[in-house]
């Protein structure tokens, strides 16, 4: 049995129960990434020695009789997240050998919890991009198509999860990060309301929307690995007060709502995962549940929104690396300016510096209130859409993107063609709504099956009923699994 | 269109030094984003707020210093020259 392919709760029932140890299955995991990360080149960097040693501690833990949803079970951490005295690059040249000081909070409480950090996984260069293209260090490649991408920022997680490197993997969602390379993988990602994981320890990309959310193969495994990296956190003034955890509970729909925004389904959605969609309301309906067509009139706005206030915000963000204290730094400045130019010139990928000097533009004088100031306004327009939604339903269904996963260098010389990408993901993300995406189908492209998915958002507050739903879906849509070796 | 100046400008108040193959590059690729996210000027916000709308709340805490473990001072201060326990930097007044 190859114990890396196991499902979170699978794992927990068979090291409970003494079947399996934390360090066999931690050796299954690195087996897996050593047998196939050259094909895929999910994983940046490997922490091989230190797993087993927290295996082994994990074993103690488990022999002792302590019981912990993830204790023993090894993950691989998306490598925008701070861990301590583990190299962390955000995937960039200008962190190359940047060794995080300290760990963020999601990783102190994953340890504390007792799982098992195999490594860190390529993404986009700091989060930007939907495709993993952006990497410094090579794209990552989709284990259901080799010549397809993974999906983005994210996409090394979602690889990972796919391919079975490990049983879970962390990943951050800013305008679909963690939901498009889900969906572009075949697994399960879960965006969670924004303040509901502390974001102290990610590298900050859009701080207004950035939420680090799980990814995983199954639906239970996500809201499993949600209740223990959720919290209140001191060190991050934007996490909310009160309750995150709530029951996880299966059965009929009876009584949900659930709306069908009509400009998600419009043209440019890829008419197979539509149909796929359509499975899925037939399953929700046998299960009680009642659909209305709604309508989200600002939905258009949505990507032109968030590609001004995430560059804005981003700008922001990355003036932090300027050579001084960490990260890259030039050799042939001849004064502070020329430093902080060359250093930061050479250090930053092109959609990095694209995005960098987006929002300095959209920022400078003569033009914060044609762009910035006007995307915040349409912004709120979008969360008036969402709220006058959710006064009348429980819940609403989307796709996750317009298509399957697209070739490597497909998109290449047309960042804006990129952007379209963010579609159905960026509302969500504007709006701090908990939004999850879940395998619907698989399509034929070129010979090859690749997976599909869908997109359930709910209100804050109502995980509980997003989770309800998206366990049925799990249950009713089956999706064949591809076993990479 | 952006002009070359502007892209001049920008990237000097960005603090990047760009080769003359970006600036033309991103020139191209910034004003079609830019034509893009134009479609917003069309969007009636004059009453609109544009202030943040979000359930966020203000969040107080002592005025307390708290300080980093060793180990984490130590590893934050080995990636640059340091000289008594601060970093070098290149000198800022001329």
């Amino acid at each position: 049995m190859e114990f890396n392919r196991l499902t979170i709760q699978e794992a927990r029932e068979k090291l409970d129960s003494g079947e399996i140890s934390a360090l066999s299955l931690t050796e299954s995991c690195l087996n897996q990434i050593a047998s196939t990360n050259d094909r895929l080149n999910a994983v940046l960097t490997l922490c091989s020695e230190d797993a087993r040693k927290e295996a082994i501690e994990a074993d103690k833990r488990l022999q002792k009789g302590e019981r912990g949803p993830l204790l023993g079970i090894p993950y691989l951490c998306k490598d925008n997240i701070m861990t301590k005295g583990l190299r962390t690059t955000a995937a960039s040249k200008i962190l190359e050998n940047y060794i995080a000081p300290y760990d963020a909070t999601v990783i102190r409480k994953l340890r504390e919890a007792g799982a098992i950090l195999l490594g860190k996984t390529n993404l986009d260069e700091f989060a930007h991009g939907a495709s993993t293209e952006n990497s410094a260090y090579g794209v990552t490649r989709n284990p259901w198509d080799l010549d397809c991408v993974p999906g983005g920022s994210s996409g090394g997680s979602a690889a990972a999860v796919a391919a079975d490197m490990c049983l879970f993997a962390l990943g951050s969602d800013t305008g679909g990060s963690v939901r498009c390379p889900a969906a572009f993988c075949g697994v399960v990602g879960y965006k969670s309301s924004y303040g509901a994981v502390s974001r102290h320890g990610l590298l900050s990309m859009t701080s207004s929307t950035d939420v680090i959310g799980p990814i995983t193969k199954s639906v239970g495994d996500a809201a499993l690995v949600y209740q223990v990296i959720a919290g209140e956190d001191q060190y991050d003034a934007t996490t909310y007060s009160g309750e995150r955890s709530f029951a996880l509970s299966s059965g009929d729909l009876k009584g949900l709502k659930i709306a069908l925004p009509k400009e998600y389904f419009a043209k440019g959605l890829h008419p197979e995962i539509k149909a796929a969609l359509e499975n899925v309301k037939s399953e929700f309906e046998k299960a009680g549940a009642v659909f209305k067509e709604c309508s989200l009139p600002h939905t258009e706005y949505g990507v032109p929104v968030y590609y001004i206030l995430t560059p804005s915000e981003i700008s922001s963000n990355l003036a932090r690396f300027d050579g001084i204290a960490w990260g890259l730094k030039s050799q042939e400045a001849k004064d502070l300016q020329e430093f902080y130019k060359k250093s930061r010139g050479l250090g930053f990928g092109p959609e990095a510096k694209r995005r960098i000097m987006l929002g300095t533009f959209a920022l400078s004088a003569g033009y914060f209130d044609a762009y910035y100031k006007k995307a915040q306004s349409v912004r709120n327009l979008i969360r008036e859409d969402f709220e006058k939604v959710f006064k009348d339903y429980d819940l609403i269904l989307t796709p996750t993107a317009p298509h399957p996963a697209f070739r490597i260098g497909e998109k290449n010389n047309d960042p804006l063609s990129m952007y379209l990408e963010d579609i159905y993901v960026t509302g969500a993300s504007l709006v701090g709504l908990p939004a999850i995406s879940v395998p619907s189908g698989l399509v034929d492209v070129n010979g090859k099956s690749l997976p599909v998915a869908g997109q359930l958002i709910a209100n804050r507050g109502a995980e509980a009923k997003l989770f309800k739903a998206a366990l049925l879906w799990e249950e009713k849509i089956k999706i064949a699994k591809n076993n990479f070796i | 269109m952006l002009t070359k100046e502007q892209i001049k400008h920008i990237a000097n108040l960005a603090r990047l030094e760009l080769t003359s193959q970006e600036e033309d590059l991103y020139q191209e690729q910034l004003s079609a984003v830019l034509d893009y996210v134009d479609k917003l000027a069309k969007v009636k916000t004059d009453e609109i707020s544009s202030l943040n709308k979000s359930e966020l709340v203000n969040i107080w805490r002592e005025d307390r210093v708290v300080f980093w473990d060793q180990s984490e001072i130590d590893l934050a201060l080995s990636q640059s020259d340091t000289e008594s326990k601060k970093i070098k930097v290149k000198r800022v007044l001329n």
